[in-house]
Order: structure tokens, then C-alpha cells, then sequence
């Protein structure tokens, strides 16, 4: 079963088409990856999923509804998150209370309730305290979760972004180039990790550079380059692509020059 | 100068001090969540004090000043969702534009509505010449409500920021409005939630102030420049920094008037303005790093 459908999907910025025509469908719990060279358009791409961008046309079916045009912060709750390659987390908050903040959407004391200290706030407090716990302790950084977020190390600090992501339960959870910046321990631990998520029955779509991360956990792969899909396949077909090999060997020319 | 007259000169000063840190709080909350100055912070003042003397007519105080206040969050609301929501590309420069005339509208609109004349809330307890006594100074119940409404606002804010599941929300909000949106938050109910509260404290302050300044249509123009030095003072965005800042800018100008010309008092705000934006423009309380970290 499809459990996220793209069609046809457009994006333009002025003159360059981002995303030009691209289609793909997202089986539920596989692990896809978009791959393709720097400025193919795989950020856009994520960008116009999770609602950070508007489509100039084309359709985004999750579980077979529209939401093209929903807001970023409507299709968090519907069950769609993502993690940012440029890390977002919130400054002067620990790490406990951002991936709190991932949890909020299951909150439902109002304004007089949380101000009234009522004993279903406590509750409430309490399952989201609970929940974001359990995500951190998912990621495996749950001794972390009193230290300043801004403190932790860099890949620490991926850990924290990618346990509030999963403290939403999303359904889909989208990784914008999550191995960037980690040694190989940490990348080889982030592709174990990616796994673990999927197993729980969370579809992730990967945007990743690194290759070998990719051939290893993903089930399909779909290339892009300049904006167009030039191919979708299972990891060994994409290797034997001829298409494939020449844009990423035609950039590798580029840059020997 | 006696220690008396000394310790006067102070308690005036802190009194009028913590009313220019109400005002500069509304224009944290509204900096915090949006990056923009609003210029208008002053004219909530001005509408709370306004429209409280007019239903003070036909009620008692106390339902009149709630109901005031109330229609004051209101107002904030309708001006957030009329004049910021809808706007293409809300830059910087364009918001603070139309807050400032925002600004001129509304006290255009007051003056035709109530006119030029001076207005004034009765004292809350006893009147114009009853005062209590507090170790050697003696000062009027009014700046005890003052003084004692506004701080309650400030740790009633503080506990809604700290302890509320809707104030962390603003406070992500502010910290990070991309990572935010990622969570499921609706950042633009956030922003009309931060024209809201700041409507609604500068409200309730325009109301306790209103027996001893007494209100005009145009009260909030001196306000919000006392307010908005207030808030560069302690370093914008910070809450408790504006009371500190405000504390220090009412008793500067309280001893104004010792050495200089009581119709000089408003430069000294004007001028520790522009001492502070060229000397240390983060703030008295502030630093570069508290600058790029938004706190309520």
C-alpha cells in the first residue's frame, strides 16, 4: 500500500525549475532514498512534502488526501516530520523540553486549564514528559536529557532532532541528509538506528550523500538530477544505471577541472 | 537633600519605572515572537485607560476595567489579523511601517471619539489626598495598586511562559519558528496570541495608571517612547531586563528634576536611548549571546 503519493509534482524559483515533473510513491514501511548531485532538488522536494513550500502544480496524496496546500505545521500533525540537514533545535531549552515540544500536538488543556494548574494539566505533563523519554531513550541519549541542548556535540545534537521528530509518532518521517557531519562510527549507528525506526513501522523517506549508507538500508531509490526524475529502483539496479553513473561521474569530471 | 526626600524621589521613580517596563514587555512579547517593534504598544495604554473612564459610566470599577481590558486583547487580536497576517512578505521594515500607523489611526480614531479632553479612573482606594505611610515615606494607595498590579502581571507572564504548555509554545516560537512549525505549531496563532497579551497588559496597566497620569487620546505616544527606551535599556526581548531597566530610567528621571528643568524629564529617556544604541546596544542586562536567544 502507497502510503505517500507524489504527481507530477512542480517548483519553480524564477527561471529554475527545482522540481520539474517528478512522481513517486512511498510503500509503507519501506525505506526510500532520493539521491542526485547538489542542486538536483532533493531539499526542495522535502521542502514541498512537509509544507515548508507550495507546489507550483501537481499533487501530494498522504494516505490518499491532498495536502499540497496544508501548512508545514498541519502536516506535522497529520503525521508527516522531518529533520532539517542544518540542525533546528530550540536554544535555552534542554534537550528534555525540545523533544517535549514534539509532543505538544497530543496536549488538550487550553488556555484556563494550563494556567489553573488543573490535575489533568498534571497528567498531561506528565505523558508528554513521559513520551518524550521514551523517544530520547529510542535514540539512545536519555542520560542527556537535562543538558543544555546548544551544549551537546554535533551528532548528539542530530540524536535530540531526530528523537523530537519521532516524539510527534509521525507515520512518515522524512531525513534531510541525517549521516552529514558524522564520523563513520556515528553514520554506521545512524543507518542501525533508521532501521529500528522502520521496524516500529515508521516509513522514512532519506535524502543522503553518503552512498554506502544508502545502498545499505534503503529499498528503493529514486534519482534526481536537475530537477527530473531520471530513475527509481531497487539499490543494485540503480548501481548497474547508466544514466546514474554518468551524471555522478559527469560531476565528478566537472570537478576535476 | 534629606534621606526623606531622597527615598521619594525613589519610590515616584520606581512607581512610574514599572509602568514603562509593563509597556516595554509588550513590545518583548511582540519582538519575541515576530522580530518586529510595534509601534501601537503605547495606544493599547491609551484604549485600556479610554474605554474603561467611558463603561465606568454605566458600571462599577472593577467589571469596567475587566471588561476594558478585555476588549483591549481584542482589538490587539483584530489589528494582528487585519493589518500583519495577511501580509505576502512580512519584512521587517514593512511591519514596523504599519504599526506606526496603526498608531496614528487609532489616536485619531480616540480623538474623535472622545476627544481632547483629560479623563482620569477614580483612585482605586481612597482618593487624591489619602496616603499610607511605609517607613519614612508617605505615598498614595494608588502606587501601591500599581506597583503591586504590574508585578503581578510579571510573574503571572513568567510562570504562563515557564509553566504553560501554550507559553513554551510561544517560546519555541520565538526560539526557533521553522523547528516550531515542524512540531505541529501553528506559528501564526501564536503571533495574534502575542498581539493579544501585549493588548491586554498594556490594558490593565493603562487602567491602574489612570487615577494618578490621567488618560488623553494621546498618552500612548509618550508611553511607547519611554517604553521602547526601556526596552533597548534592558536589552530587547527580555522581560525581567525591562523591569530592571525600567526601574533605573524612572528613578534617572525622577532626579531630573532635582538639577534640571521638570520640562526637560523627557529628554533624559531620548538621550540614555541613544547613549545605550551607541554605546552597548545589546542592553544594560543583555549580551551578544542573549541577543541571538529570544527569552520572554
Amino acid at each position: 500500500m502507497e502510503i505517500l503519493r507524489v504527481d507530477n509534482l512542480s517548483k519553480s524559483f524564477g527561471g529554475l525549475k527545482a522540481i520539474n515533473n517528478v512522481s513517486f510513491g512511498l510503500r509503507k514501511g519501506a525505506i526510500k532514498a532520493v539521491i542526485g548531485p547538489n542542486g538536483a532538488g532533493k531539499t526542495t522536494l522535502f521542502n514541498l512534502i512537509s509544507g515548508f513550500l507550495r507546489p507550483d502544480s501537481g499533487s501530494i496524496l498522504f494516505k490518499e488526501q491532498e495536502i499540497r496546500d496544508y501548512d508545514a505545521h498541519r502536516i506535522a500533525r497529520l503525521g508527516i516530520s522531518r529533520t532539517f540537514q542544518h540542525i533546528r533545535l530550540f536554544p535555552g531549552m534542554t534537550v528534555i523540553e525540545n523533544v517535549m515540544m514534539g509532543r505538544h500536538r497530543f496536549g488538550r488543556t487550553g488556555f484556563l486549564g494550563s494556567m489553573l494548574n488543573l490535575p489533568r494539566k498534571k497528567r498531561e505533563e506528565r505523558e508528554t514528559r513521559d513520551g518524550a523519554m521514551e523517544a530520547l531513550r529510542f535514540v539512545g541519549i536519555e542520560e542527556l536529557a537535562h543538558r543544555d541542548a546548544l551544549e551537546l556535540s554535533y551528532g548528539q545534537q542530530r540524536l535530540v532532532e531526530l528523537a523530537r521528530a519521532l516524539a510527534l509518532e509521525p507515520e512518515i518521517l522524512l531525513l534531510d541528509e541525517p549521516a552529514a557531519g558524522l564520523n563513520m562510527r556515528e553514520t554506521a549507528e545512524m543507518g542501525q538506528l533508521i532501521q529500528r525506526i522502520r521496524d516500529r513501522g515508521i516509513t522514512v523517506l532519506i535524502v543522503e550523500h553518503d552512498m554506502s549508507l544508502i545502498m545499505k538500508i534503503s529499498e528503493e531509490i529514486v534519482v534526481l538530477s536537475y530537477g527530473e526524475k531520471i530513475a527509481e529502483d531497487v539499490p543494485l539496479a540503480i548501481q548497474k544505471n547508466e544514466e546514474v553513473i554518468r551524471i555522478y561521474l559527469g560531476e565528478e569530471d566537472a570537478q576535476d577541472h | 537633600m534629606g534621606v526623606e526626600l531622597f527615598l521619594q524621589y525613589i519610590a515616584a521613580g520606581v512607581t512610574y519605572g514599572i509602568i514603562y517596563a509593563i509597556v516595554a514587555i509588550g513590545f518583548n512579547i511582540i519582538y519575541n515572537t515576530t522580530g518586529i517593534i510595534n509601534f501601537a504598544q503605547g495606544e493599547f495604554v491609551m484604549l485600556g485607560s479610554m474605554i474603561a473612564i467611558s463603561l465606568h459610566g454605566v458600571m462599577p470599577l472593577l467589571p469596567s476595567i475587566v471588561l476594558a481590558s478585555v476588549v483591549t486583547m481584542f482589538i490587539g487580536a483584530l489589528i494582528e489579523v487585519l493589518f500583519i497576517r495577511w501580509l505576502k512578505s512580512p519584512t521587517v521594515l514593512r511591519m514596523i511601517i504599519i504599526t506606526i500607523g496603526l498608531s496614528i489611526l487609532i489616536r485619531e480614531l480616540a480623538l474623535s471619539i472622545w476627544g481632547e479632553g483629560v479623563r482620569a479612573l477614580p483612585y482605586f482606594t481612597g482618593n487624591e489626598v489619602s496616603s499610607v505611610e511605609i517607613g519614612m515615606i508617605r505615598i498614595s494607595p494608588q502606587v501601591l495598586w500599581v506597583v503591586g498590579v504590574c508585578l503581578f502581571m510579571v510573574a503571572v507572564l513568567q510562570g504562563f511562559f515557564h509553566f504553560t504548555l501554550l507559553g513554551r509554545k510561544m517560546r519555541a516560537c520565538a526560539a526557533n519558528p521553522v523547528a516550531a512549525r515542524l512540531c505541529g505549531i501553528n506559528t501564526k496563532n501564536m503571533v495574534t496570541l502575542s498581539f493579544m497579551l501585549s493588548a491586554l497588559i498594556g490594558a490593565v496597566a493603562g487602567c491602574v495608571v489612570s487615577p494618578i497620569t490621567y488618560s488623553q487620546y494621546n498618552m500612548g505616544t509618550g508611553l511607547a517612547i519611554k517604553g521602547f527606551t526601556v526596552a533597548i535599556l534592558g536589552g530587547l526581548g527580555n522581560s525581567l531586563a525591562a523591569l530592571g531597566g525600567g526601574i533605573v530610567l524612572g528613578i534617572l528621571e525622577s532626579f531630573s528634576v532635582w538639577f534640571m528643568p521638570s520640562a526637560y524629564k523627557d529628554a533624559i529617556s531620548i538621550a540614555i536611548l541613544l547613549v545605550i544604541l551607541f554605546v552597548r546596544p545589546s542592553g544594560l542586562f543583555g549580551s551578544k549571546e542573549r541577543m541571538a536567544l529570544k527569552e520572554f
